[in-house]
């Protein structure tokens, strides 16, 4: 096995542990949350017998152990349980949930990522002079309001005043393409510019460090203009950090929507996330939390395969 | 002159400088430099640090590191004035009609991309031929410069070729293009000297094969004797003599140049061994955790009170692991060390306070071997308190003294390390390593880092001390000259075993192993022709074998 093959499988080993570890985690978490599921679902009135026969009928009186594993055998195969309130399959409505909140996070990366890159080389080019001032400046400042208040106030100005987009982005099956990316235009909006700084800064600083190397001045000295030589020698040895930060970003745009969802009313896994933890809908938290955990973890490790192989050294070992 | 490729007129570079604390400044690093190059010949530019080389080579490109700016005069190169071309008018020239090798082709090169795309990408920016005529001519210079495997050499990554070969692709990179001038800035100067040789050999074929003209900068006078027509001695930047090679090496003028050409003119009589080695090394084998291989194997070697033992080779010989053995760093596999006597433990952390004392290390980064926060007071006062319980009127007494001993006197000790040249630097690490007293001080590569006047100093200094205090050294360097003038016994080390061992004049009388001939012959002297000569004498040897 190369040393890539090694490295790469033992980056995946333990992200699989670390994904094991939280599911621990969450189902540990959830079973310490105080009050009783039986007594929230039938209300105070219910009788003792009553409130008997459903935590039997839930499983709730088996040991923890055997319910974890329950619940971790069927999370493996692909049953997350019914959720308490409605009765109904968790999976299937969540996978709808989560297609739409990855359909909104695959277009405000497909706008944001590519944006915050090019924004960064443009900074680099300029540094110091007004282009990279300016870009900085709108960058921080977007990071540093909080994200509900872009959001209304997108709202109120592009939605009500200019009547642009609608500011409810309410999606279902049978839209077509161009109508669901309407109707998500102001939260791909506001999710971009939250996301934009971070990725940015990364990405001119990353570079930055970059230009200092000896190999920089070899390209000036050949006389190469400075984007030939950002793009050509500089991009290249700043991967890894900027896809680190990419990855992180990304991450965000799928567990960190819930504010969006909800300012929206976007139907996507935050919304129901929130909507569930209201009710103390234990297995639906559960399965929300195992979801975002996976994403996240998976996430970092596409960052950690990436910057293993963009190492040259490791690419072409002597 | 119909021939004149590069002339250099008055020339006056500035820089602005922000000195901590004080509103920033205007300094002038060159002033009034005037040169002329035809085409085909070489110029060697040789000065110490600071004296503006490099800054008057990349002045041939307009370029200027940091903030250096070309403030007045004319470079005129074949026949118009550069410097106040900008933007694409200068990128032009750049890669083009001049080209650069720099002092480190393994950072030079970008760690990302194959040696053949680098190699060939300034030909093929500045559109001087085709993708394929450019990769042609990059294969016949892997021919011409003796590199393996010349047809596929360039599809390899900076990082899998070696240290010496990588200088040499460098100076095809810089070929490549079929420049009007070359600037070779200290291309050798990160190699050993075995390597050294060949580089400088290839580099000098390159120069006669392709008529190309160059400016070759260095601070070593033997090496650039080796390769230039011409000579400009600088100093601070100013031109202190410019004459033929001949003439500034066999007849210089300039009491300045008169000092370079004859540095490590330093007398040194030769001690014999005594019954009682300081430090004895024994059977000492070892090697890093986690690696399979053993970095010394079995070394003895001996040195005795009051006396110096150089231990040489290339880098990775080991020599500086030997260093971290004897301090205790690296625990060794096998073998022990005894100093003064008796046997000390393995590991630093075990020793006695009295047995740190007497062991003390020069290092050769002075720089970052000295906490910057702390004055020269401080520094040297540490060991006196820690070792001796010094405190107040009797501490000071003795920095003093200290410092008088290393020839800086009283006034320094309220200076910052900052406020410091290399050289004097150096000295307070000499003189902190004194305040301990020790029977031994290891030197590992002390001189490596700075000027070969100011080098000479340093070891004049070191040997002074060792007639007062009586105090041993083991003294670790790659440079055999430093050797020559300050050795008493001699270790030559390759690929971590000790090869030759004996007093210096055993050592450095034949008949030689096959090592140490290769390193002794391979170490530039100063005079005209001696590269030519090794070179013959090497391949009539290969022939009779």
């Amino acid at each position: 096995m190369g040393p890539i093959a090694r490295l790469l499988a033992q980056r995946i080993a333990l992200g699989l542990l670390l994904l094991f570890l939280v599911s621990i985690l969450i189902f540990a978490g959830t079973q310490i949350l105080p009050g009783d599921v039986a007594q929230s679902i039938l209300g105070q009135s219910a009788t003792p017998e009553a409130l008997a026969n459903l935590r039997a009928e839930l499983g709730l009186n088996e040991p923890a152990l055997s319910r974890y594993f329950d619940w971790l055998g069927g999370a493996l195969t692909g049953d997350l349980g019914t959720a308490l309130t409605s009765g109904q399959d968790i999976a299937g409505q969540l996978w709808t949930r989560m297609g739409n909140t990855l359909f909104l996070a695959f277009w405000a990366a497909l706008v944001s990522v590519p944006l915050a890159i090019f924004l960064g080389l443009l900074a680099v080019r300029y540094r110091e002079r007004w282009p990279d001032k300016l870009i900085s400046a709108v960058t921080l400042a977007s990071i540093s309001v909080p994200e509900f208040l872009i959001g209304y106030v997108l709202m109120f100005f592009v939605g009500v005043q200019l009547g642009w987009a609608p500011s409810v982005s309410t999606i279902y099956d049978g839209m077509s393409l161009g109508a669901k990316l309407h109707a998500i235009a102001l939260p791909v909006a506001v999710l971009t510019l939250v996301v934009l700084a971070h990725m940015m800064r990364m990405t001119r600083a990353a570079i930055l460090n970059v230009m200092q190397s000896a190999y920089i001045e070899t390209a000036e000295l050949k006389g190469l203009s400075m984007f030939t030589i950002i793009r050509r020698h500089a991009f290249p040895n700043a991967i890894a950090p900027i896809v680190n930060v990419v990855m992180l970003n990304l991450a965000y745009l799928v567990v960190g929507v819930v504010v969006i969802e909800v300012v929206f009313t976007y139907p996507g896994m935050g919304q129901y996330l929130v909507d569930h933890v209201s009710k103390r809908d234990v297995p639906v938290v559960q399965a929300c939390g195992l979801i975002f955990a996976a994403v996240y973890i998976g996430l970092n490790l596409v960052a950690d395969i990436v910057s293993i192989l963009s190492n040259p050294r490791l690419r072409h070992p002597k | 002159m119909a021939d004149t490729l590069l002339e250099i007129k008055n020339l006056k570079i500035g820089a602005t400088a922000y000195p901590p604390g004080e509103p920033p400044q205007e300094i002038t690093i060159v002033d009034g430099v005037s040169l002329t190059l035809e085409k085909g010949k070489v110029l060697g530019l040789i000065g110490e640090s600071g004296a503006g080389k490099s800054t008057i080579g990349l002045s041939a490109m307009n370029y200027g590191r940091g903030g250096v700016r070309l403030t007045g005069g004319e470079v005129l190169l074949n026949g118009r004035d550069i410097r106040p071309l900008r933007g694409g008018k200068m990128r032009a020239i750049r890669g083009a009609e001049v080209t650069y090798v720099a002092q480190s082709a393994a950072a030079a090169f970008n760690p990302a991309k194959k040696l053949m795309e680098q190699i060939t990408e300034a030909a093929l920016a500045h559109g001087r031929c085709s993708k394929r005529e450019a990769e042609e001519r990059a294969v016949t210079l892997f021919h011409k410069l003796g590199l393996p495997e010349p047809e596929t050499f360039g599809n390899r990554y900076p990082h899998q070729v070696s240290g010496g070969q990588l200088q040499r692709a460098m100076t095809a990179l810089a070929l490549c293009p079929e420049p009007d001038l070359v600037i070779f800035d200290e291309p050798t100067t990160a190699l050993d000297v075995t390597t050294q040789i060949d580089v400088l050999a290839a580099i000098k074929d390159a120069i006669r094969d392709t008529g190309v003209a160059a400016l070759y900068i260095t601070h070593d006078l033997a090496v650039v004797a080796q390769v230039s027509d011409e000579i400009m001695v600088l100093r601070g930047g100013k031109t202190v003599e410019y004459g033929t090679c001949d003439q500034i090496i066999n007849n210089p003028q300039e009491e300045y140049t008169q000092a370079l050409v004859s540095v490590r003119s330093i007398e040194h009589e030769e001690k014999q061994p005594t019954p009682e080695p300081v430090l004895r090394v024994e059977g000492v084998t070892a090697r890093y955790s986690g690696t399979r291989f053993d970095v010394l194997e079995t070394i003895n070697v001996d040195l005795h009170p009051g006396q110096t033992l150089a231990v040489v080779g290339e880098s990775g010989s080991g020599k500086s692991t030997l260093a971290r053995v004897i301090t205790g760093l690296l625990p060794p596999r096998e073998g022990s060390i005894i100093f003064a006597g008796r046997t000390l433990s393995p590991d630093m952390p075990s020793r006695s306070r009295e047995d740190l004392r007497e062991l003390q290390m020069i290092y050769q980064m002075a720089d970052v071997a000295m906490n910057p926060r702390q004055t020269v007071g401080t520094i040297i006062g540490r060991p006196l308190e820690f070792y001796f319980g010094l405190k107040g009127k009797a501490k000071r007494q003795r920095i003093i003294e200290l410092l008088d001993e290393i020839e800086l006197g009283e006034g320094f000790i309220d200076r910052y390390p900052a406020e410091l040249s290399g050289g004097q630097k150096q000295r307070v690490c000499i003189a902190r390593a004194l305040a301990a007293d020790p029977k031994l001080i290891i030197c590992d590569e002390v001189t490596s880092a700075l000027d070969p006047l100011v080098a000479d100093g340093i070891l004049k200094l070191l040997l002074s001390l060792q007639k007062r205090e009586d105090v041993a050294y083991l003294f670790i360097t790659h440079d055999l000259a430093t050797v020559r003038a300050i050795a008493d016994s001699i270790a030559v080390m390759y690929k971590g075993r000790v090869v030759r061992y004996g007093t210096k004049s055993e050592v450095l009388s034949p008949p030689f192993d096959d090592y140490t001939d290769l390193l002794l012959s391979s170490v530039p002297e100063m005079k005209l022709g001696w590269l030519e000569e090794v070179i013959e004498h090497r391949r009539m040897e290969s022939a009779g074998h």
